[in-house]
């Protein structure tokens, strides 16, 4: 938090997060809903840049923003007729859905912030220009990450598989 | 001697017929079947035949200086335990006794499959059903009992001895579909498996002892030596006798199983609900011996145990006589050929357990001879009887009916039926030249040895089987003039029955003169053996004696018998009714065993142990019924809880990591 | 700092993952709460251990992972609307008991 403009760009972010999470899940329109997510998303590329972990936004972007999101849009156009709402939610199902939501959010903040408390007067140390090549060599040497790198790989290869299997038509 | 040691073949064939037989003989037609039957029964019967020829006047080690001795051609361990301590053995033991029974099984089964050739073709009027499963069932038979006959060690002797009862029970339940078949053969099956536990505990007792399942460890080579373990076990008692002697007891319970010894021969007179030819060749011939085949088996260890010898010999002359008793009124001709079935064997069982083989010079006599005389009797009775027993299955086939009421006159349909049973008839009688004086006179002249009292019981019941054989024979074919049911009259039966009647009246005609003594004697060494006139004069008198009888009250119609069995009218119903003995065995199975000790296991098994178990269930079950409702099956209801019990957790465990 | 934004959008991602009839509208609130995670992964990492990359790999990991488990939810969700016409789940009980 060095400079002015980055707190400018933090408060950018962190009210873009707050206002369209809280968007996405109270509007009507589903598309819409895929839309605000998107910007949910673009947002939290954009705190990876401030913190310097570049390829960690632009995977951000490129993955959920480019990829999931697509999906969602391409699932909502072929379950949805256009024009259509979702129904008004029922008063008790939106006083469980706060009642859980506090109580995740009052649990998870009380652990957050008191074991924030102590590592508060951390500051922001400078990177060691952690750069690409480094972070690719680093993925496949013998640091601890080619082994789950290798699952993702066939992780991924199974879900490709599988969703074919699923989506396909009989 | 090659062919000697080829006698695994013997076993191999009806094995192969079996396996063959029930597995691809369904695909095949009927009569492919039985003539490949047949066929395999031949070649078993000629190579049987060829071995035992082989054995008794070939040249080689099986003779030496006139002595047969025990060959073992097969040998092979089959289970080893504790370094060899415990070791189980199949082989092949040829002996006398062995080689002569295998001649005597392999006749009777060859006939037998022939006669079913025709005897199985139709069941009044429609195709026998199971005809393939009946010649598979024969072929098992057939190899179980050649099996038991050339056993090695005990051991291998009593699978044997199961496997005959299992085949038994498999042929008696031929006609599954009825119910008195059904029940006769859970009979038999029961009541020999219950003796054969017997069985079982004399083996592991004899051989805790000897250490040993092989007959030849422990008897010695030709039963000339008795181990020592043996002896020395002699002196060890439990309950005032001596170990080995409850052994010995207990193995002949086992035989006395099979061979149907009274009391346990309540089940060979309903096993007569199985095909003719069945009874034939299990409940007539062969299976029955198979107790007495035990005994003789292991006559060099009875011997040294007198007190199971006279067990036996108490047991034998008693059931001798109550099934000659029983015999004289039965109106089944099975049933009737049954007991005298019985009778025949008690015969066989008397002999072998008055003989004594010490040696000594009794009355001009040898010791020993009731053994031999035993093993001849088995011999002749096995063919006279399979006669008699093909004889009444070509007549039951004739005339539909196993009741003597239904059938009367019949020599002049069926004369050579007529003629064959009667050469059975007077075979089993004693009358020379027949097969069964012989063998008969041999066995009173052992009784006689043993004392006067047991040698005029045994003449009595001699004179009580010409009776009574004459008595069937007569109520059969003569009585009054036969009436003619149906559009048919009875009539000699087709070649494949009628040719194995003759073959067998044939053979009973001469087997008489067959010289046994210098056979089959149970060392081996011959045995020399003259006609004791005297008693071999009297038998045949009272067998013509009880001949007569028989031809005065039954040779033509007349209210004699009937005058009679009014007159002792007690006496004819309980004979009738076999002495009430199956009526005690209901009595004591269901009224003390299964009210008395069944029924509160049963009470508290279905109670105490199910009832626990049900109730866990139940309590399981309901209270599952109960937290049903929670499975509603909207996934956001699920994951409510879910939260809820995660934040829940984490808040306990929040607070507990801030109080301490 | 950073964990502000993240819990509201973790709060918003329960919320909506409860209330939310349509299946897409939920997968879209566990979106929220995955990606709450990740930036969570990367705060930790940048702030507390700045010498090392594994929250910032563990972001990585679950980004690639997300890619995945949506691709198959949403195959999934396309062919329960082929078999059933629609994607309410609350219309879709026939899993229960």
């Amino acid at each position: 938090m060095d400079s002015i403009g980055n707190v400018i760009m933090y408060f950018v972010f962190a009210l873009a997060i707050i206002v369209f999470s809280v968007l996405s899940v109270t509007t009507k329109k589903i598309l819409r809903s895929a839309t605000y997510l998107l910007f949910v998303l673009l947002a939290t590329a954009g705190i990876y840049f401030q913190m310097d972990y570049e390829f960690l936004g632009a995977t951000q972007i490129a993955v959920y923003a480019g990829g999931i999101v697509v999906l969602f849009v391409f699932a909502i156009m072929l379950t949805h007729k256009p024009g259509e709402d979702s129904e008004a939610l029922t008063s008790h199902r939106r006083a469980m859905g706060l009642t859980a939501c506090g109580l995740g959010v009052l649990v998870c903040g009380v652990a957050l912030f008191s074991f924030m408390k102590i590592k508060e007067a951390v500051e922001l140390a400078t990177t060691d220009n952690y750069t690409i090549d480094k972070l690719g060599t680093d993925l496949l040497s013998n640091k601890g990450y080619l082994l789950p790198f290798e699952a993702l790989s066939v992780l991924l290869l199974a879900c490709i598989i599988g969703a074919i299997v699923i989506a396909r038509k009989r | 001697m090659q062919i000697l040691d080829s006698t695994i073949l013997v076993l191999a064939i009806p094995l192969f017929m079996f396996l063959f037989l029930g597995l691809v003989g369904v695909k095949m037609p009927r009569k492919i079947t039985g003539v490949i039957g047949v066929l395999g029964m031949a070649v078993t019967t000629i190579l049987a035949y060829t071995i035992a020829f082989v054995y008794f006047f070939g040249e080689g080690p099986q003779k030496v200086d006139g002595v047969y001795q025990q060959l073992v051609p097969v040998d092979w361990t089959w289970l080893s335990f504790y370094a060899d301590k415990l070791v189980v053995r199949l082989g092949v033991l040829l002996d006398p006794i062995s080689a002569m029974m295998l001649v005597v099984i392999s006749t009777v089964s060859f006939m037998v499959h022939l006669y079913s050739l025709g005897y199985m073709s139709d069941h009044d009027g429609n195709p026998e059903k199971g005809f393939q499963r009946y010649y598979a069932d024969l072929a098992l038979f057939t190899f179980s009992m050649l099996g038991l006959v050339v056993s090695t060690n005990i051991f291998q002797m009593f699978i044997f001895f199961e496997m005959v009862g299992v085949s038994s029970y498999l042929l008696i339940g031929f006609y599954y579909g009825l119910q008195p078949a059904n029940h006769a053969s859970k009979k038999a099956f029961i009541v020999t498996r219950l003796a054969d536990l017997f069985f079982l505990i004399g083996i592991l007792i004899l051989s805790f002892y000897t250490k040993t399942f092989d007959f030849i460890n422990i008897m010695g080579k030709n039963g000339g030596e008795v181990c020592n373990a043996f002896t020395s076990a002699q002196g060890l008692t439990f309950m005032g006798c001596s170990v080995t002697g409850w052994a010995l007891t207990f193995i002949f319970i086992g035989g006395a199983g099979k061979s149907a010894m009274y009391p346990l021969h309540i089940w060979l007179p309903d096993a007569m609900e199985g095909p003719t030819p069945v009874s034939a060749l299990i409940h007539a011939a062969t299976m029955v011996v198979a107790g007495v085949f035990l005994v003789a088996r292991l006559f060099p260890l009875y011997v040294l145990e007198q007190g199971a010898m006279d067990i036996i010999c108490v047991v034998g002359a008693f059931t001798a006589f109550y099934a000659a008793a029983i015999a004289c009124t039965q109106s089944d001709i099975k049933r009737a050929l049954a007991f005298s079935t019985i009778s025949q064997i008690a015969f066989m069982m008397t002999s072998l357990a008055v003989s004594s083989a010490n040696g000594q010079l009794i009355g001009g006599h040898e010791a020993g001879l009731g053994y031999m005389a035993s093993m001849f009797h088995l011999f002749t009775h096995a063919m006279f009887k399979a006669l008699l027993f093909l004889c009444a299955g070509a007549i039951i086939h004739a005339v539909h009916s196993n009741e003597n009421s239904k059938m009367h006159g019949l020599h002049k349909y069926m004369p050579i039926t007529s003629i064959a049973f009667l050469i059975g008839c007077l075979a089993i009688a004693g009358i020379p030249p027949f097969a069964g004086f012989f063998s008969k006179d041999e066995i009173l002249v052992a009784c006689y040895e043993k004392g006067l009292g047991w040698g005029l019981w045994m003449s009595m019941v001699a004179g009580m089987t010409a009776f009574y054989m004459f008595r069937i024979y007569y109520l059969i074919f003569f009585w009054k003039k036969h009436e003619v049911h149906g559009e048919h009259a009875p009539k000699d039966q087709p070649w494949t029955m009628t040719v194995p009647l003759i073959v067998l009246a044939l053979i009973s005609c001469v087997a008489g003169f067959v010289p046994f003594g210098d056979l089959v004697t149970w060392n081996g060494q011959a045995l020399e053996t003259h006609m004791n006139w005297p008693i071999a004069g009297a038998s045949v008198g009272i067998a013509l004696v009880g001949i007569g009888l028989a031809t005065v009250m039954y040779r033509k119609e007349n209210p004699l018998p009937d005058k009679l069995a009014t007159m002792f009218k007690g006496l004819w119903t309980a004979s009738y009714r076999r002495f009430y003995m199956d009526e005690l065995y209901q009595f004591i199975t269901h009224k003390i065993i299964f009210q008395g000790i069944s029924k509160p296991i049963a009470w508290f098994d279905r109670m105490i142990i199910d009832g626990f178990f049900n109730l866990m269930g139940n309590v399981t079950n309901s209270a599952s019924f109960g937290i049903r409702k929670m499975q509603s099956g909207s996934v956001q209801g699920y994951v409510s809880y879910y939260i809820i019990g995660a934040m829940l957790l984490a808040a306990i465990t929040g607070v507990v990591i801030l109080c301490i | 700092m950073y964990l502000i934004p993240s819990l509201i959008m973790f709060g918003c991602g329960v919320y909506g993952f409860i209330t939310r009839k349509n299946m897409i509208a939920m997968l879209i609130s566990l979106e929220l709460m995955l990606n709450a995670v990740d930036i969570n992964f990367a705060v930790f990492n940048r702030y507390l251990f700045p010498a090392g990359h594994e929250g910032m790999f563990f972001s990585l990991f679950a980004i690639a992972i997300a890619a995945a488990e949506t691709a198959v939810a949403i195959a999934i969700i396309i062919n329960v609307y082929r078999v059933a016409k629609k994607v309410d789940i609350n219309q879709i009980t026939k899993m229960k008991f």
